[in-house]
């Protein structure tokens, strides 16, 4: 990079509107780990581009100073698909919620990840419809109480993990809203992943939802025994002592174990970059909730043709053989007649 | 062959002929109507193609839900329409006989192929006796060829199974008309060579078939007569043959050259517009982009994606996919970008008439969103102006910031007619102005980008795109204050941006060249028009006034916003016969703007309207209107 480009700071990144989260809700420390780490990056504000649908989350783009678009429920991942094949020069960012990602705009979230479109999809999962103030979400837990299940959801949640990685996703991950250094490190690895990046974000909503990850990330003090470090290369290991694995069984499951019992050795060494997503998948399965030890970072990261590339050589290979569009010769491609 | 002295065939000159070809699904019908098309308009005729084909790609063999059918119009003289009546019907089985008989002038000719007629296939039509011998037919002029057994014994000495050799039959078929309309043959025969270079028995197969009915009308002694038409006396220039979604293809990447923008299209593939995105993906050294999304919604989000990144952003779908794309067009609305939506209208409601044409979505893309949503709308009127009306809402996409509906049919879309083509350097270019500089100083003096800044001429506002330094900004489907483009729930301040949208979509009108009255304009019966039924309006119109009477005719392009003066110029009438595939949408929108007696003709058979309904119409209202006087 050339340096008359000045350097950005994170405030540079705030846009000159007024954020309007409730107080208390953990998008601000989304948004503050975002401010700080697109400096970081080295990434421009006029070459960034920030798209989102319908719901809290997607207010986002409001508030960071590059270009931006709060477009409708379920559709992000649609349009940047076409912005990020359009403009391959740009960075597209895609921030959803649970409902926004999972729920209306489903179709279009498998889609973008099978294809492998250039964007970085950050999910907000507080596992509540807020927005619409307090609806149960497709990642609330069965028997949820709710506004419109005041009797319990009967719906079986999404693991937004599961469904990423059975859409063909290149790169998964899975940060939350407490810890801002983890998050900017998921971030920075989803931005420098060529192709989908999918990353779920545990994020807190204090007015509908509160609390409902504060087993494995309410407390500092309880987190290492919760929380299980996915580092590529390195044995799953957690516990306050590293006293906890992971193992897999002889059915492929993936399951925890104390390592003074089973050793050192029978542990799993976390690799991200498997082309099949067999570990991953298993491993994103260990929880089923986020009441129990749960795996964060990232799941996968494998290299598949990024889409607007591969579009893009098809339309150079065209060039290349037939040379640049002709419209007179494309009008007279068809069989032709002179009238004197 | 024997060597006996042949009967001799008389040609005689005539200046038009409608033949129809019917066959089974699988029989090529398509394909053998579309090569005597394009063999006619290289000849020089003038022509017009109506293909009619069924929804199921193959249903049962012989049945009349399986009849694919294509008629072609071709004549020595300037024509407007597929024709009213065929002349000639070749029927491939015994179910295209029966499906398509009742289509056939009195005295028309049949040519059927005389192999098919057997008890299970004629059962299968639903005949209890053989229509070839129980008299059903007296009246037409009937030949029976036996097509199938000649091809059989032509393709033989190739070595072609006869189930293959029964594939060639279409050919046969082909060159049998060729030979009664004394079509040049070498066109056909080096097509058929190109087109089946890839598998060596089919290309000689299919040769054998074509050469075998041609020879079979020479020497068969069963014609006294083949005909000729004559080249038509067109206008000077160079022709080419062209179906409306091919026209319209060509009028997008014309459009993307003319503003300097890429071409993007996001689409879903729906009857009958999915030809489109064939032919435009075919054309990627143009740097088109084409994108088959994964739902209808997906593909003008794209679409919207690419023109928020500066592209020319298109969608293409039929009436099922405009109903899906509602929401977004109502965002493009709200976000003030370019984008061109292409309805290719089908039966409906729902599912529908897939394959049959209709033209009831007028009232579903003026009123078809949420809230006020105004967006301008063009309509082709035929197949080569497809190109034209493209290029049109393409302009007025991006000059006005908007997304704009472009209406065709299914008649159009798969119809086609010689088109003279147009003089490329005379096409005006469009001018994207994208903002490359701030355009407002804030009250501490900073220089800022407003991207609701307007262009005090358009109301088209200030387009700056993503990779501009300095002019970052964000834009949304929320209400949002005029200039600054920032989120605002005042009240004041949306009525003012439901206000300035729709003045700037009437604005539009402003580009327009005044409408102009055709035929006799000081008569006291309009006859309006919209859309597809251009051809068969403008000959019902010449064939009421070649009796004598007086009407005048008027097509509209623009639908939203109407041509400045077209209140003015419907006040002058005392009578407005609309006619319309649907049952009364542009009357009922020009009763409700200009308050005039406008009246529907209604027509919703899944066919294009034949000139004498128009004609017949014209004449009843005209004896009413005498006995009025």
């Amino acid at each position: 990079m050339s340096d008359t480009i000045p350097v950005t700071s994170a405030k540079d990144w705030a846009s000159d509107q007024e954020v309007r989260w409730c107080p208390g809700c953990g998008d601000y420390s989304i948004l503050t780990a975002m401010r700080m780490l697109l400096p970081e990056i080295g990434a421009r504000p006029e070459n960034t581009v920030f798209v989102s649908g319908i719901g809290c989350a997607a207010r986002f783009p409001y508030y960071i100073n590059s270009y931006g678009m709060h477009s409708i429920h379920g559709r992000a991942p649609a349009i940047a698909t076409g912005l990020a094949m359009a403009r391959p020069d740009l960075d597209v960012w895609v921030v959803s919620g649970d409902g926004d990602a999972l729920s209306i705009g489903g179709n279009h979230l498998i889609h973008a990840l099978r294809r492998n479109v250039n964007m970085t999809i950050l999910m907000f999962n507080n596992q509540i419809y807020g927005l619409t103030k307090g609806q149960y979400s497709p990642t609330s837990e069965l028997g949820k109480v709710t506004k419109s299940t005041p009797f319990g959801s009967l719906d079986q949640p999404f693991n937004p993990l599961s469904v990423a990685l059975g859409a063909e996703a290149t790169f998964v991950a899975r940060t939350h809203d407490m810890d801002r250094q983890h998050m900017m490190e998921t971030f920075r690895r989803a931005y420098e992943h060529k192709g989908a990046a999918f990353v779920e974000i545990f994020q807190n909503c204090n007015v509908f939802n509160d609390g409902a990850f504060d087993l494995v990330i309410g407390k500092k003090e309880t987190r290492a025994a919760m929380l299980i470090p996915l580092r590529h290369g390195e044995p799953i290991r957690f516990g306050a002592d590293n006293e906890k694995g992971v193992v897999i069984d002889e059915q492929g499951r993936a399951m925890i174990v104390d390592v003074d019992e089973v050793g050192e050795d029978r542990l799993v060494v976390h690799d991200e970059s498997r082309p099949d997503p067999t570990l991953a998948f298993t491993l994103c399965r260990l929880s089923t909730g986020p009441t129990m030890p749960t795996p964060i970072g990232v799941f996968r990261a494998v290299d598949r043709p990024e889409y607007g590339a591969s579009v893009n050589r098809q339309l150079a290979a065209a060039q290349e053989e037939k040379g640049p569009g002709d419209l007179g010769a494309l009008l007279t491609s068809g069989a032709t007649w002179e009238v004197r | 062959m024997a060597d006996t002295a042949q009967r001799p065939v008389e040609l005689k000159p005539i200046s038009k002929v409608v033949i129809r070809f019917a066959g089974d699904s699988g029989d090529g019908m398509q394909l053998t109507g579309d090569r005597f098309t394009s063999v006619s308009a290289v000849f020089g005729n003038d022509l017009s193609t109506l293909p009619d084909f069924p929804a199921e790609i193959r249903a049962p063999a012989g049945t009349l839900a399986g009849v694919s059918a294509f008629q072609v119009h071709i004549s020595d003289h300037d024509i407007l329409t597929p024709g009213d009546r065929p002349d000639v019907l070749v029927a491939m089985n015994p179910a295209a006989l029966r499906a398509e008989l009742h289509s056939l002038g009195g005295n028309g000719t049949v040519i059927v192929n005389v192999d098919t007629f057997d008890e299970r296939n004629l059962k299968k039509a639903g005949y209890t006796e053989n229509p070839l011998e129980d008299g059903s037919l007296a009246g037409y002029t009937v030949f029976e060829v036996p097509m199938t057994s000649i091809t059989l014994e032509a393709t033989k000495p190739l070595g072609v199974k006869p189930r293959d050799a029964d594939r060639s039959k279409n050919f046969f078929a082909l060159g049998l008309v060729s030979w009664m309309y004394t079509r040049p043959v070498e066109e056909t025969i080096s097509w058929i060579e190109e087109r089946f270079a890839k598998n060596e028995l089919v290309k000689e197969s299919n040769l054998a078939a074509f050469r075998a009915g041609h020879a079979f009308g020479e020497t068969a002694e069963l014609f006294d007569f083949k005909y000729e038409v004559r080249p038509a006396a067109l206008q000077p220039g160079t022709y080419t043959n062209i179906t409306g979604n091919t026209a319209l293809a060509w009028g997008l990447i014309a459009a993307g050259q003319l503003a300097g923008l890429p071409v993007f299209l996001g689409s879903y593939p729906i009857t009958p517009a999915s030809d489109i995105l064939h032919e435009l993906s075919k054309h990627k050294n143009f740097g088109v982009r084409t994108f088959q999304a994964e739902d209808e919604i997906a593909g003008i989000g794209s679409a919207l994606g690419a023109a928020f990144g500066g592209h020319l952003g298109v969608t293409t779908t039929s009436g099922p996919g405009i109903a899906l794309k509602g929401e977004t067009m109502g965002l493009a609305v709200s976000l003030e970008l370019p984008l061109v939506i292409v309805d290719i209208q089908r039966g409906g409601p729902s599912t529908g008439l897939p394959t049959k044409t209709e033209a009831a979505d007028l009232l579903q893309a003026m009123y078809g969103r949420h809230g006020e949503s105004p967006l301008p709308i063009v309509a082709a009127k035929s197949p080569a102006h497809c190109f034209e009306a493209a290029i049109e809402a393409a302009r007025i996409a991006i000059e006005y910031r908007t997304p704009v509906i472009l209406l065709s049919d299914g008649y159009l879309a798969n119809s086609s007619e010689p088109w003279r083509l147009p003089d490329l350097a005379g096409l005006a270019p469009i001018d994207p102005r994208f903002a490359t500089a701030t355009n407002h100083t804030d009250p501490d003096g900073r220089e800022v980008f407003w991207p609701y800044a307007r262009d005090p001429e358009t109301l088209g506002r200030d387009w700056a795109l993503p990779g501009t330094p300095e002019l970052m900004h964000r834009i949304g489907g929320i209400e949002k204050e005029d200039g600054s483009g920032n989120i605002s729930y005042d009240p004041a301040n949306h009525e003012h941006m439901v206000q300035v949208r729709a003045a700037k979509v009437a604005a539009v009108a402003k580009s327009f060249p005044p409408v102009e009255v055709e035929g006799d304009e000081d008569a006291d019966l309009l006859v309006l028009g919209w859309g597809s039924t251009w051809g068969a309006i403008g000959a019902a119109v010449a064939a009421v006034r070649a009796e004598g009477h007086r009407v005048a005719r008027l097509h509209l392009v623009h639908l939203n916003p109407f041509p400045s003066n077209l209140g003015e110029v419907l006040g002058r009438y005392r009578r407005i016969l609309v006619p319309e595939l649907n049952t009364g949408q542009l009357s009922r929108m020009v009763r409700a703007e200009f308050l005039v007696p406008a009246e529907v003709q209604s027509k919703v058979q899944g066919q294009p309207f034949t000139a004498a309904e128009i004609k017949t119409r014209i004449d009843d209202v005209l004896v009413e209107m005498e006995k009025d006087a």
